[in-house]
């Protein structure tokens, strides 16, 4: 139970961090979709930010790989399947959960606490269908 | 300077994620299993993550300017449409079928697994297909 604590205060740190020195919101999927098109906007501080979750990761990875990505009853289907609903719907509903989620909901926005009640609804929703469809999660 | 603030932002942010448990997909799915064996730590992440932020939030936005920048770069949309509520039910199917969201879809990657890997390349592909859609429905309306 503390370690879900820690990793939200950390969460909540960094983007507050992120605020705090260069004025942007630590939005995942809108800096990720930001890279992939031309824009004048400096793509730089995207890119850092990137490199930064990926090289911690990878540190990370080294001592405590089961902590991450583990082997389920999802196939490789799946994870195609999700990936083109996370994009897609990303993109058209300008956020994710750290956007969103995150960053969103502690400046009251009420867009943001919109879209947060409706991914966590249909992703209650997701997994339901996952568990039906396949006998597990 | 603001990459180098960036970097270690991104590599705080990832330690969040992965001590908290929100890179695993049997946590996440876990969490959304309401009804099911519901494991509810990912609730006291996302409790923990907001209630940091808000309090800063507060504290930080007193400052006319962020300390790297000549402004805050927030967002400033206040109406609810149709693109953002449907956008983000799509978003939450993918995410409950396969409990990864952008950001830890990002650090699975150094797992090396395949579906790690292929897991990101679709959301890129998903990206990039509401991009083109959009710009598409944009060239319509101008017609």
């Amino acid at each position: 139970m503390i370690w879900p604590i820690l990793g939200g205060i950390l969460i909540g740190l960094s983007v507050s961090v992120m605020l705090f020195f260069n004025g942007r919101v630590t939005g995942v999927s809108g800096i990720t979709s930001s890279l992939l098109v031309k824009s004048q906007e400096s793509k730089d501080w995207k890119v850092a930010f990137i490199l930064g979750l990926l090289v911690a990761g990878g540190i990370l990875y080294a001592f405590f790989p089961q902590h991450f990505l583990q082997t389920s009853i999802a196939t490789k289907i799946d994870y195609i399947m999700a990936g083109l609903f996370v994009g897609f719907g990303t993109v058209m509903g300008n956020g994710c959960t750290s956007g969103h989620g995150v960053c969103g909901l502690s400046r009251f926005s009420i867009r943001s606490l919109m879209a947060v009640l409706t991914f966590m609804i249909f992703g209650i929703a997701g997994t339901y269908l996952f568990k039906l469809t396949h006998g597990g999660l | 300077m603001k990459n180098i603030v960036s970097f270690i932002v991104g590599a705080l942010f990832a330690t969040g994620l992965v001590i908290g448990g929100m890179v695993k997909v049997q946590v996440v799915k876990g969490f959304l299993d309401i009804f099911g064996q519901w494991n509810f730590d990912l609730i006291l992440l996302m409790i923990s993550s907001v209630l940091v932020h808000t309090v800063l939030f507060q504290l930080i936005k007193k400052r006319p300017t962020p300390l790297l920048d000549t402004k805050f770069h927030l967002p400033t949309r206040k109406d609810i449409d149709k693109k953002l509520l449907i956008g983000a039910a799509i978003f939450g199917l993918g995410w409950g079928w396969g409990g990864i969201c952008p950001g830890p879809g990002i650090v699975n990657l150094v797992t090396g697994r395949v579906e790690s890997i292929l897991f990101v390349i679709s959301m890129i592909v998903g990206m990039l297909l509401y991009k083109n859609l959009e710009k598409l429905q944009q060239q319509k309306v101008k017609k």
